[in-house]
């Protein structure tokens, strides 16, 4: 049998220690009436050798980005992992390990906390960083209960331009809250020509009973938003400036949140040395100003010493959280995503700050490539003129799905049709290229969406 | 030997790997973004050496980590009777097919064409998953258990609003994990305690007492957080059933369960996983784990955004799947995309390695594991809870060892001197000084005699040299570490010395 | 472990020392002794008015958290900083140099219902 180790006799040598003639006698306390009768309804256990073939037809019935040339970003990015990455965080004795509540057993696992916690510090200009959360949208949703615990105030503004499925987190976060109720969210549009959150819409909704505006940076079109200018009005109406970041790369080249007057600062850090995964485990992160730490959720490491004085770290400030705090604490959170951080951690630590901002500087330079073949394109336009970093918005002028459909013959994902998130949108794509998509790939997607163009144009142009 | 913090290995201009050359025309970054958005650069630098990331080689991160990782312990470096945590062997097996191309490198927005055995093996596990739970529906989104508990809590809610009804409270026995009361908080009920009964498990009279039309449920652990079967759930269930509320199952403890009893047939409404629990899934140092939550028909409708459908007869031999949005009664989204992808890959693997057969032996030998280890330990320690055969773990207490001087904390301290994992201590607090062992079923017998041996070897230095456990642990790489300290003095990030602040 | 005599307890283990109308309120031996080091304290603000019963602050060591009950109702006319700068005071000191707030009494007769030195000791005695 898989896995467990007993011989018969072992068995039955436990069984008598046990002071049981039998294994059902030590099942007696089953309620008799409800025991499973013959076996589940599961297929026959294999050899791991049956299992890997299996697997491995099963994985093979999906294309991953090895095989196609992938132009899709929205919050999940394909970037390189330097091998060392996955080499580490395969050591056992990290990834077998559980919740460092022993600290003198645990000292790696909390070294390396404590070293991420200072990596997103730095990387979002915030004080305090905790040890990680589930994902972007569910760390959006944290800060935004954070926001409310800390101002005592119920409403909160989303920008538009906050990735879809945020907001939808958000919404269902709330969704059951008798003291502020799915009612007090209340979305900000996006401006039509910048691409950016409309500022003067969130003045104008700024009101007393406001927690927090939330503002993803660059936002969900690759839009770059104007933190400095909303933090200033949030905060002249005592409201907080929570800021979403899940394109962390871009930390290489833009002013950090923090300096730019946040005071959360949340998101995904997956970018860096997490794989795709098909949307998880990816890597949630929060970072805050100092004076909130007490309402912080999730783990947080500290540096102190032990008995003879030396360097040690150790879980601190667990009294906000649940298996102390019970109903009051900070969150629910308990297991976190411990190893997609130490594998954020190891990328970090291997690009060192030159590298992160080479990295994001190549980032920019290959979107903007792909922008300026793109927008070549008669029928292409750009709808939004604000910056962008690694991703934009096209307009086809057409419904896109036929136009993907094609591209998708030719080997190409093209991006992602805006329709199904954003009705007004529907003749628009996202695009996104990163320093995985190589100047041939970028050439052959414009070449094949000129051709495709062309053809939609001749149909409908006249 | 000391690993210092990687910022203090850190020299200017060292590098440890270089992004990709630029194959396309360099930009000039500030032509495209205006200089409002930029981060500044190197002014502080002239002053003083502060770079934003540590810039060290390759060889100094890869010997940093294995350095750091020497000083950890996993299921993999020894015994580790977490109770509740269920520390199990993680498969390697798992590790390599969760690392497969065609799963690593999906996206998850990529058109569901590209994408069939990826939303094959989910739908699938989806179907093993009801099976063993006899629920009638999975959804896989929740990330960890504590948001499985609160998926399964917000379906409650809306499900009571679509019946007109406003109830406000949970009832949750005295031993339950702190999840329970924080998720119920969070999904906007009142938390009722209830006290367990004399023999740990909960009583129908306290439940026929607690249960009105306030109580939208009761969230209870079976087997509970004592290692105890909840022996009156049916008829506890009928009552709450009965009263109008659901009753809530923590399914943390499921690797007692299965092939043995499905939660569903005993009256449970909805039922919270934890695949990096009982399916095998490794902890991660504290995750990424995986938290599927299965429903009854009445909660059906209310299950998180998106579902994944299967269609027969049209293409792919026959079958296709797909994603379903379209869920007007769903309580939305609790993550972006679709869940721990990754971590179903390899629940799922053991799951099919394992099989029926194999899933019913792993919950038969995790029971047979704790209880040998309870009847032998019971001479030796005190066992508060004593009145039947234990389910996968067995919760010892320090009430004996009062006159040594010697405490729990000091007994778990000492366990590691001996090469083994301390147990979860000091939970539940029903138990007083509480040591709590699951040994798993994947620990052999001369693991659990080592362990066994140690914990009476360790009852007798209590005796004779108590001073030895309230110094213990020696053979770490730290001794006892100071979180007084970490509290009263907060460095929660690592600073250069002439820039610590007092917070820092 | 000490008990004043010249202090009134409640069972919620808070001590009061009057000084005129005002109440001096702090956490008693027994308390810090059971909390073990404290780590954090979380006081109202000058001028908030507290309730007899009612809590009014937090209290926490590195794995517990306690809630403060006021052993009496009146409004807050001072509150010790050093308890919230240093909280080790409170395990030190809990007496003297740990008093948490000073309150103006609504009601002097609430003292009454509170115990003496030896009602208290012989209280926490049936406790354990």
């Amino acid at each position: 049998m898989p896995y467990i180790p007993h011989t018969e006799a072992e068995v039955s040598e436990m069984l008598k220690s046990a002071g049981a003639d039998s294994m059902e006698e030590l099942l007696t306390c089953l309620p008799a009436d409800y025991r499973v009768e013959g076996s589940l309804r599961l297929p026959a256990g294999m050899s791991e050798m049956a299992l890997k073939e299996e697997m491995a037809s099963m994985a093979s019935m999906n294309c991953g980005s090895g095989e196609r040339s992938v132009f899709l970003g929205a919050g999940a990015y394909a970037h390189y992992i330097p091998s060392a990455v996955d080499h580490i965080v395969s050591r056992s004795e990290f990834f077998t390990a559980y919740t460092p509540y022993q600290p003198e057993l645990s000292q790696g696992t909390l070294q390396a906390v404590f070293e991420y916690q200072s990596f997103v510090c730095r990387l979002t200009g915030m004080d305090v960083s905790n040890a990680s959360l589930y994902d972007g949208a569910s760390a959006t949703a944290e800060a935004v209960l954070m926001a409310g615990r800390i101002t005592r105030r119920p409403g909160v503004l989303l920008s538009r331009a906050l990735h879809p499925e945020y907001r939808e987190v958000v919404s269902t976060y709330l969704g059951s809250l008798p003291e502020s109720t799915g009612e007090s969210i209340k979305e900000i549009p996006y401006c039509p020509n910048l691409g950016s959150t409309f500022v003067e819409a969130v003045k104008t909704a700024l009101t007393g009973d406001i927690a927090c505006v939330v503002l993803q940076h660059p936002n969900f079109f690759g839009t770059l938003e104007e933190l400095e200018e909303v933090a200033e009005v949030a905060h002249a109406n005592g409201s907080l400036l929570v800021v979403v970041v899940n394109e962390p790369v871009s930390f290489g080249l833009l002013k950090s949140p923090g300096e730019a007057g946040a005071d959360i600062v949340v998101g995904e850090n997956q970018s860096f040395g997490n794989a795709l995964n098909y949307g998880g485990p990816h890597l949630g992160f929060m970072s805050a100003r100092e004076k909130f730490l007490r309402q912080m959720p999730g783990r947080l490491v500290g540096e102190t010493v032990d008995t003879e004085g030396r360097r040690a770290f150790c879980l601190t400030f667990a009294t906000r959280e649940q298996h102390i705090r019970r109903e009051r604490a900070t969150s629910n959170i308990c297991t976190n995503h411990g190893l997609t951080a130490l594998a954020a951690s190891v990328h970090l630590a291997l690009l060192g700050e030159a590298g992160l901002r080479e990295l994001a500087h190549l980032n920019l330079s290959k979107a903007t490539y792909l922008k300026e073949r793109l927008k070549s394109i008669e029928g292409v336009n750009l709808i939004f003129s604000s910056p962008t970093f690694n991703e934009f918005v096209l307009c086809l002028g057409t419904d896109p799905e036929p136009v993907l459909k094609v591209l998708l013959e030719k080997g190409i994902v093209g991006g992602l049709a805006l329709g199904r998130f954003y009705p007004e949108l529907r003749e628009h794509l996202l695009v996104t290229a990163t320093e995985i998509n190589s100047r041939t790939e970028i050439d052959n997607f414009a070449d094949a969406l000129g051709t495709v163009m062309a053809s939609v144009l001749g149909v409908t142009g006249t | 030997m000391e690993e210092p913090v990687l910022f203090e290995r850190s020299v200017s201009g060292r590098r440890g790997v270089s992004p990709a050359e630029h194959d396309v025309p360099v930009t000039d970054v500030s032509a495209l973004i205006p200089e409002r958005f930029l981060r500044s650069q190197g002014e502080e630098a002239e002053t003083t050496y502060d770079p934003m990331l540590p810039e060290v080689s390759e060889l100094e991160v890869v010997r940093h980590y294995t350095r750091l990782s020497q000083w950890n312990f996993g299921v993999d470096t020894g015994f580790y009777p977490l109770g509740s945590c269920t520390m199990k062997y993680n498969p390697k097996i798992n590790e390599d097919i969760a690392r497969l191309d065609g799963f690593t490198t999906i996206h998850p927005y990529l058109d569901e064409s590209l994408t069939q055995g990826a939303l094959k093996l989910m739908y699938e596990l989806e179907g093993y998953l009801a099976e063993i739970t006899g629920m009638e529906a999975i959804t896989l989104q929740p990330s960890a258990g504590a948001h499985g508990e609160l998926c399964g809590l917000l379906m409650i809610s809306k499900c009571l609003k679509a019946r007109g009804e406003h109830r406000t409270k949970v009832l949750i026995p005295d031993t339950a994990h702190g999840t329970n009361p924080a998720s119920s908080h969070l999904a906007g009920f009142k938390v009722v305690q209830i006290e367990s009964g004399a023999d740990g498990c909960i009583t129908l009279d306290s439940i026929k007492e607690a249960m009105d039309t306030d109580v939208a449920a009761l969230m209870l652990t079976n087997p509970n957080t004592l290692g105890l079967f909840e022996h009156d759930i049916v008829e506890i269930a009928e009552i709450v059933h009965e009263r109008g509320g659901f009753v809530f199952c923590d399914g943390a403890n499921m690797n007692a369960l299965m092939g043995l009893v499905r939660l569903g047939e005993l009256g449970v409404d909805v039922v919270q996983l934890n695949l990096h629990k009982t399916f095998s899934t490794p902890h991660g140092g504290g995750g990424p784990g995986s938290g599927p939550v299965g429903v009854g028909a009445e909660l059906a409708p209310y299950l998180p955004t998106p579902r994944i459908k299967k269609e027969s007869g049209i293409k792919r031999e026959g079958e296709s799947y797909s994603f379903e949005y379209d869920r007007p009664d769903s309580i939305g989204r609790l993550k972006a995309f679709y869940g721990n992808f990754a971590i179903m890959v390899r629940a799922y693997g053991y799951i099919r390695r394992c099989g029926p057969v194999g899933l019913r032996r792993v919950s038969e030998t995790a029971i047979l594991n704790a209880n040998y280890i309870k009847q032998r330990l019971k001479s030796t320690f005190d066992l508060p809870y004593d009145d039947k055969p234990c389910m996968h773990e067995a919760v010892f207490s320090d009430t004996g060892l009062k006159e040594t001087g010697v405490n729990t904390m000091d007994v778990a301290k000492r366990l590691i001197d001996y090469g083994i994992h301390p147990p979860t201590v000091y939970f539940p607090m029903v138990v007083g000084g509480a040591i709590m062992v699951e040994p798993t079923e994947t620990e052999s017998k001369a693991e659990l005699d080592d362990f066994i041996a140690a914990m009476e070897a360790i009852a007798e230095e209590a005796k004779e040299k108590p001073e030895l456990l309230r110094n213990a642990p020696f053979t770490t790489k730290v001794s006892r570490v100071d979180e007084t300290r970490a509290a009263r003095v907060p460095k929660l990030k690592w600073m250069p010395k002439d820039h610590m602040t007092a917070f820092d | 472990m000490e008990f004043p005599e010249d202090l009134k307890y409640s069972k919620e283990h808070e001590w009061v020392r009057l000084e005129g109308d005002t109440a001096v309120v702090g956490i008693t031996d027994y308390a810090q002794d059971s909390l073990g080091d404290v780590v954090y304290v979380e006081l109202p603000a000058e001028g908030d008015s507290v309730s007899r019963g009612e809590t009014f602050g937090v209290v926490e060591s590195v794995k517990a958290v306690s809630d403060l009950y006021s052993p009496v109702s009146g409004s807050v006319t001072e509150v010790n900083d050093t308890v919230v700068d240093g909280p080790e005071a409170i395990n030190e000191d809990p007496y003297t140099e740990a008093w948490m707030l000073k309150i103006e009494l609504d009601n002097i007769d609430e003292l009454e219902d509170l115990l003496s030195a030896d009602e208290y000791q012989q209280f926490i005695e049936e406790e354990k």
